[in-house]
């Protein structure tokens, strides 16, 4: 690790920080923007009811106090209770939700890398013959989808019309077509990423050298180029699972999943704005968390990128 | 009187002035004819525009993508003209009561009272698509779905493209200090997880903005706004970031330092030199553009987000569809070939412009 590096590292870091900062802050003001106060249900309370409940949850203080509670408690993870879920921390709803999604959208996110750049390199290899072709008419199409719609097609098709997958997340089998639907978009990037620049490796004179001198052809395939033409795909796996996280919002509540996607779209529909609030928060840090990550391994992985 | 020198001139050579260092006019022989015309331009030069049309033209997936978004805009266009049903007109919907035969009508089926219509005699046109749970002509409404996805698609892009283009030129040209600052912005915002501020700004101005009724926007919905209003905050970043990048490469050549040379103020360079030699990147990224916020429209419609009832959009439509999927699973596969057709024609489009366009991939 030089120097360089290092400075690179702590600059990411900390943009990273500010960016993290300023999701909350805009969550916090956002919400603040919402007309009528989360006492404002079916009957509204008395005067004297309002008042209490309004100092018991702080309301009663300054734009500026409230800000720094909230900040306070978002440091130490605490976004209260749910107002549709009585009695429920968002935390908790959020962690509940987050086991499951994470375990679909991991599989998704492995799916996608490792079929992309199988299915890239193969289309690099037979560059311009028939099964070129027939990868990269697939995944123009599938880059041309929205993952809900992705999930709806894929639900009328092998759930509804074949019946070879439950339409319910639940059952078995049922995180099959939820993990294809979220994998499939990601694929196809992945899939025309690994091609351009596996092309642009392959053309390279280190690759002539290397078959020159009699090395095994897979092993020019995988060793020399695989390996240089990997790090463009690094560097698009952060967007991927952002990607992948908030797509899987819709397709949770296509195939009835009960991870965090779902419980963010009824809290949407329920207007449970902590549960909102808390969400997107979670979701951001993750995002961003995974966007620093991606960075800063392209920079260790090939060092030939300009750090300046 | 130079007039008069010239016509004098004519013929004669003119006389030489003893100290000047001109050439001397009387070693010249004068060009025949025949030299002459092999001076004639023979064929007209071609442009940077005329050129990257040419090829462009050659790509024949980009003209066929072409032609198929002519198609589909004309289409959204001209068809609401002379459609006999109107997008909210709800066709069993009678004074006093309601005719539910017309609800989820197949492709060319007929409600009951058009049924007897028929039958006197009548010609009645068909429902193209059938109709939707609400006894709505389903053609008309993927029409009006296309016509907003569209036209949110492109409006967004052009925000982007106005703001991305402004903000990056300035940051690019000036460089240094300036560039620093406003490039250290453009990292921050581009680091925000863009879908999720989307989905909060939507939450937020559902509640909070309340457009005039009768106005378009009233039409569309507060969703419609909080897409514009978040793409003109975030999504510009990338615009930005590629046009400085053009930027900074193209103010090192020779032909800025002249205008600089000569006085040329920093807006009029901006304007006259580097943004027109920018346009090409500017054209495809926007066409590039327009699919991503189809996507993103689309999605918050099928969030629940979006536009607006009775309007439709091509995302509220197929959400519309899933619910009755097991049923009536046609009314799923237009809007989402509908979608399909148009993000693919305009990712191919896009890539045959920079095929096309982009100097640096000339063959």
């Amino acid at each position: 690790m030089d120097k360089k590096f290092l400075y690179y590292l702590i600059k990411r870091v900390l943009l990273a920080i500010v960016t993290i900062f300023l999701v909350v802050t805009i969550t916090f003001f956002t919400m603040q923007a919402i007309p009528g106060g989360p006492f404002l249900s079916e009957k509204s309370p008395s005067k004297e009811t309002m008042a209490a409940l309004e100092a018991k949850y702080g309301l009663d203080k300054s734009m500026g106090e409230q800000y720094l509670t909230y900040l306070k408690d978002v440091a130490t993870l605490n976004f209260g209770p749910s107002i549709k879920f009585r009695g429920q921390q968002v935390m908790d709803l959020i962690l509940e939700g987050f086991a499951v999604s994470a375990k679909i959208g991991l599989i998704a996110a492995v799916i996608a890398l490792v079929f992309g750049m199988v299915f890239g390199s193969i289309a690099a290899v037979f560059h311009d013959k028939l099964v070129d072709r027939i990868i990269m008419v697939l995944s123009t199409a599938f880059v041309a989808m929205p993952s809900f719609l992705i999930a709806t097609l894929l639900l009328l098709i092998f759930a509804v019309n074949l019946k070879w997958f439950p339409t319910n997340g639940s059952q078995a089998g049922g995180l099959v077509l939820p993990i294809i639907s979220l994998a499939l978009y990601p694929m196809s990037y992945t899939i025309r990423l690994t091609r351009s620049s596996m092309l642009d490796v392959l053309g390279q004179d280190y690759i002539r050298t290397a078959k020159a001198k009699g090395v095994r052809p897979s092993k020019v395939l995988f060793k020399h180029a695989l390996k240089n033409a990997v790090t463009p795909v690094i560097t698009y796996a952060g967007p991927m699972i952002a990607f992948i996280l908030t797509g899987s919002l819709v397709v949770e509540e296509i195939f009835a999943v009960h991870g965090l996607g779902s419980f963010f779209v009824s809290s949407i529909i329920n207007r449970d704005y902590p549960m909102v609030m808390g969400t997107t928060i979670f979701l951001a840090v993750i995002v961003i968390i995974m966007m620093l990550i991606s960075d800063v391994l392209y920079k260790l992985v090939d060092p030939r990128v300009d750090l300046s | 009187m130079s007039f008069v020198n010239k016509k004098k001139a004519e013929g004669a050579l003119p006389k030489k002035n003893p100290l000047s260092f001109q050439l001397n006019l009387s070693k010249f022989n004068k060009a025949s004819d025949e030299a002459k015309a092999q001076q004639v331009i023979e064929r007209e030069s071609v442009t940077f525009f005329k050129d990257g049309m040419r090829r462009l033209w050659k790509n024949k997936v980009a003209v066929t993508c072409a032609f198929i978004l002519l198609f589909i805009i004309l289409a959204i266009i001209f068809i609401p003209m002379f459609y006999p049903y109107a997008y909210d007109q709800q066709l069993g919907l009678s004074v006093g009561k309601t005719d539910y035969s017309y609800a989820n009508l197949e492709p060319f089926e007929y409600g009951t009272t058009e049924l007897e219509r028929i039958e006197n005699g009548e010609q009645i046109f068909p429902h193209i698509f059938g109709t939707d749970k609400d006894g709505r002509d389903y053609f008309i409404r993927v029409v009006y779905g296309t016509r907003v996805s569209l036209g949110v698609g492109l409006f967004a892009s052009i925000i982007v493209l106005i703001i991305g283009t402004l903000y990056g030129s300035i940051a690019g040209y000036f460089g240094g200090k300036v560039d620093l600052i406003m490039m250290r912005i453009v990292d921050i915002i581009y680091s925000l997880p863009d879908m999720l501020m989307i989905i909060l700004f939507s939450v937020v101005l559902k509640t909070v903005i309340n457009p005039a009724p009768g106005t378009l926007l009233y039409k569309l919905g507060s969703g419609m706004i909080s897409i514009f209003i978040v793409f003109a905050l975030l999504y510009w970043v990338s615009m930005a970031r590629l046009i400085r990048g053009q930027i900074l490469t193209i103010k090192q050549q020779e032909y800025v330092l002249t205008a600089k040379a000569m006085g040329a103020s920093p807006a009029r360079i901006i304007r006259k030199h580097l943004i027109p030699n920018c346009i090409s990147v500017m054209v495809i990224s926007t066409a590039l553009q327009i699919p991503n916020a189809i996507f993103t429209e689309s999605f918050l419609s099928y969030l629940g987000l979006g536009v607006s009832m009775p309007m439709p959009s091509l995302g509220s439509l197929a959400a519309q569809a899933r619910e009755g999927i097991y049923s009536y699973a046609y009314q799923l596969v237009f809007p989402a070939v509908t979608i399909c057709l148009i993000v693919l024609s305009l990712n191919l489009l896009g890539d045959g412009l920079r095929d096309a366009f982009d100097p640096k991939q000339k063959k």
